[in-house]
């Protein structure tokens, strides 16, 4: 059950909770301070220079200081920067999921959120993960924006139809927490919610042995491959002198006509199969129909996790 | 400002209200009203207007506030509350807050704070309330024909491609109204440059005009692209042009760098009118010129200039490059400085004043402590990885309802206040007018602060059903409402009675400097008699005080 009493301060349940809170008090503690700094000296002034008071000093000064005021422009510029550098530096982890992070696929749609583990079980708005181990989503949205967040693990990160964008989180503690959608996406925005259930990794691991239908996605692409005709081409065993060789090409840089280069990532991988003539490798010709509208979201992760797991030859 | 036509007197011979031609009695008739050039009318015809929207756009909110005491649907249903949230945004962001302070009493004061006639352009003025009105009258459409439920941010490809409601009639008045707006900075900016009266140099200009003119800028500037923007929903929209969309080959990304570009500095809009406002109270109720002038001037235009440089901050979590988002934040640091600066020279004009505690000072010191707890929250949301886990949730709506409400509805009010015996000519009751200053302080907090604490615990924003836990705070959040509600309708109350039996008011009620002042209450259609001579710097209540005493003497 996810924990319902009353609280102000939201549950830490990952590696990266805690340190998100951290910068977060030091900013209530920078803030109370600068409020109760103006307040206590609106109040002292209100009081002292009420117009009743006539016993006061009211000699007029300069009127202006410039060494005041440099004074509460760098003060307020030193510890903007400081909270600067620290917000990016978690930012920059936050966002960069370390090695061997375990990887699970996520297909958001109005109004549901579909999840597919590295062996092939599927769920809907429910994500069971293992305590301890980073985890990596990779998402997409077959509509419109959607935002997968999860308080308690102090992560957001919109879900864009059209490419991939992915998080990552280590949780430290088993229990329930709430999934959100948090980019409004129509009707049931609010209905579109879910839940995390972290386990322990025995337990997640005899979990993922149940369920039916299981097929890995890397399995699933191969056999896609096959029956989109791909292999016709792009035959796993070697270069066919009609395109470029595919084993080991995921992550490597590759060059393109007209000079540029691109990474091979995901979103690469998704363009050169929806509208393969939009990025065409140097030395090749645009030979390659698209799939556009012939795959669907699901099917596309299954065809570029069989790409990803083609070895160097 | 000892500005003066005969600088022998600065009090002006008052020939009392009724004896008197003035721009309220110059004409009854309803033509004399909608085919009027007189800037001060058409403030007015704003001030009716931004009125009607500001209850209209209360009205959704209220009905939101009392949907949100439960956490199950109750009130209406989800099609209606995501309607009413997206009239509550629209309504208040581009009808109400936009042209609050700038076409209200920036259309009132800028032609005689700079000692003119009238505008530079009056029939263009009278063109841009047109122009308003008609962007109004389309979007009131779309509200009653069927509603629209964007959101007010009208997000791609949502808007472009899913939304089955009146997107583009609302976009429509959007549009249209934008450019009530962009020819009201273009009057405010040739005006300032070339209607300043004799001997009234830009250091002498009171800070209110520093402000119009700051705003000015981003409403020449930014609006165009609002314009821009919506004009490419509704090619997407309509004719199925892929711009937003990735099925049609668009980037939705482009849809929020667009929208943002003009909607950031939109908030700098809304805001510095009402820093302008507070500048111009501040000294008139400590008796003193502001401390440092030149700095709460030239921090209007920093503001102005950093306001285009950060729309990337909404873009944290949407897939912007990593990078550019690193570059977005340090950017957004920087507009805390100017804002800074203004903050510790109001609080440090305060330091030898001969403060006295009248409504528009309840209001301005209202605005220093909810400005700066809006403006401090900012740096909340400016830090990456603390926007990443508030982002999208309630944190956001309550800061920048502390900047929006806060910030620029209490400098409103308090101008509103301060200027009302100038535009009607008559008083206000001081005890009801402080009463609901408090009223509207208190219920402010009560009603935003707890969407602070449930923004941290993740409640997202437009949920209209949420879970259990999060319902104690909202039930404190809509409590805190019904005050604000109070006091809001105590004002709009008893300025319509003041019309009537308010007492009248002299030329000068709170012997201020300015040379708005130094005219009859109610001005004359000319504003002056005589084209004012400006001899010396602005605020100099020294000199006011001492020669009123003297007169006082003699």
């Amino acid at each position: 059950m996810i924990d319902d009493g009353f609280r102000l301060l939201p549950e830490q349940a990952s590696t990266h909770a805690p340190h998100v809170d951290l910068l977060y008090f030091c900013l209530i503690g920078l803030s109370v301070f600068f409020t109760a700094l103006i307040s206590a000296l609106i109040l002292y002034f209100s009081i002292k220079y009420r117009r009743g008071n006539t016993k006061v000093d009211r000699t007029p000064g300069s009127g202006h200081s410039l060494s005041l005021e440099i004074i509460w422009m760098v003060i307020p510029f030193v510890l903007s920067m400081g909270i600067f550098a620290w917000g990016a530096s978690l930012y920059f982890s936050g966002y960069r999921p370390p090695a061997g992070s375990m990887e699970i696929r996520v297909v958001a749609k109005q109004w549901m959120w579909k999840f597919q583990h590295p062996n092939g079980r599927r769920e809907i708005n429910t994500l069971h993960v293992p305590v301890g181990q980073p985890v990596k989503v990779t998402m997409i949205s077959e509509d419109v924006i959607h935002s997968f967040y999860v308080p308690a693990f102090r992560v957001k990160r919109d879900v864009l139809p059209g490419s991939y964008a992915s998080c990552w989180f280590e949780a430290t503690r088993t229990g329930e927490f709430h999934l959100f959608c948090a980019e409004y996406c129509g009707t049931n925005h609010s209905r579109m919610i879910g839940r995390v259930i972290v386990m322990e990794p025995a337990e997640y691991e005899d979990w993922l042995g149940g369920g039916s239908s299981k097929e890995p996605p890397a399995v699933a692409g191969e056999r896609l491959f096959e029956e989109l005709r791909c292999v016709t081409c792009h035959r796993p065993g070697g270069a066919t002198g009609r395109c470029p060789p595919m084993a080991g090409l995921f992550g490597r840089e590759v060059k393109l006509t007209g000079g540029n280069t691109v990474i091979a990532d995901e979103n690469y991988l998704r363009e050169s199969i929806l509208r393969p003539g939009a990025k065409v490798v140097a030395g090749f010709q645009p030979l390659m129909p698209g799939y556009d509208g012939q795959v669907d979201e699901e099917q596309l992760i299954q065809l570029i996790t069989y790409i990803k797991s083609l070895a160097k030859p | 400002m000892t500005a003066l036509v005969d600088p022998g007197s600065i009090t002006v011979p008052d020939l009392g209200p009724l004896s008197r031609r003035n721009y309220l009695n110059a004409g009854y008739s309803v033509r004399s009203w909608l085919l009027t050039t007189d800037h001060k009318r058409i403030a007015l015809l704003y001030l009716m207007s931004i009125t009607f929207f500001f209850m209209l756009g209360g009205a959704a909110a209220t009905l939101l506030r009392l949907d949100l005491m439960t956490p199950q649907a109750d009130l209406v249903q989800t099609e209606t509350f995501n309607k009413l949230f997206t009239a509550h945004g629209v309504i208040m962001v581009f009808f109400f807050l936009i042209p609050s302070i700038p076409a209200v009493l920036g259309n009132f004061l800028v032609p005689l704070m700079v000692g003119a006639r009238d505008l530079a352009f009056p029939r263009l003025n009278l063109l841009s309330w047109y122009v308003y009105m008609i962007g109004g009258l389309f979007t009131l459409y779309a509200l009653l024909a069927g509603g629209v439920d964007t959101g007010w941010t009208f997000y791609a490809p949502y808007s472009s491609t899913y939304s089955n409601t009146y997107v583009m009639a609302t976009a429509v008045g959007i549009f249209i109204t934008g450019f009530s707006s962009i020819l009201t900075g273009l009057n405010f900016i040739v005006t300032i440059h070339k209607m300043r009266a004799p001997g009234l140099t830009w250091f002498r200009l009171p800070l209110f005009i520093w402000s119009i003119y700051a705003t000015s800028i981003i409403m020449v500037l930014g609006t165009p692209v609002l314009a821009i923007t919506l004009l490419l929903v509704g090619l997407e929209r309509m004719l199925g042009i892929g711009i937003f969309d990735p099925r049609l080959g668009g980037d939705p990304i482009l849809f929020q760098h667009l929208f943002w570009f003009y909607s950031h500095p939109a908030v700098y809009i809304m805001i510095l009118p009402s820093m302008g406002v507070v500048s111009e109270i501040i000294p008139c109720y400590c008796r003193k010129r502001p401390f440092g002038y030149a700095f709460i001037g030239f921090s209007s235009f920093a503001i102005a200039v950093f306001s285009f440089l950060v729309w990337g901050h909404h873009l944290f979590v949407s897939g912007q490059s990593i990078y550019a988002g690193m570059v977005f934040s340090m950017l957004s640091y920087m507009v805390a400085i100017p804002s800074a600066v203004k903050v510790f020279n109001w609080t440090a004009s305060l330091h030898k004043g001969s403060i006295s505690f009248d409504t528009p000072m309840l209001y301005a010191l209202g605005f220093v402590g909810l400005f700066t707890m809006g403006g401090l929250t900012g740096l909340f949301v400016a830090a990456l990885a603390v926007d990443v886990h508030v982002h999208d949730t309630y944190f956001i709506v309550s800061h920048f309802h502390y900047i929006m409400v806060g910030g620029a509805v209490m400098g409103y009010l308090g101008g509103i206040h301060f200027w009302w015996p100038k535009m009607t000519g008559r008083l206000y009751p001081e005890g009801w007018a402080r009463l609901s200053a408090i009223l509207i302080f208190v219920g402010f907090n009560l009603t935003f602060f707890p969407q602070y604490i449930l923004g941290y615990l993740g409640m997202p924003r437009r949920y209209h059903v949420y879970p259990p836990e999060f319902q104690v705070l909202n039930v404190m959040s809509s409590a805190g409402a019904s005050i604000l509600g109070l006091g809001y309708f105590f004002p709009l109350t008893y300025l319509i009675w003041s019309l009537y039996y308010g007492k009248r008011a002299s030329s000068n009620p709170w012997r201020a400097t300015g040379l708005e002042w130094q005219t009859p209450s109610p001005p004359p259609t000319e504003n002056f008699v005589q084209t004012p001579v400006v001899l010396d710097e602005a605020y100099d209540y020294k000199r006011m005080d001492g020669q009123l005493a003297e007169g006082g003497a003699a």
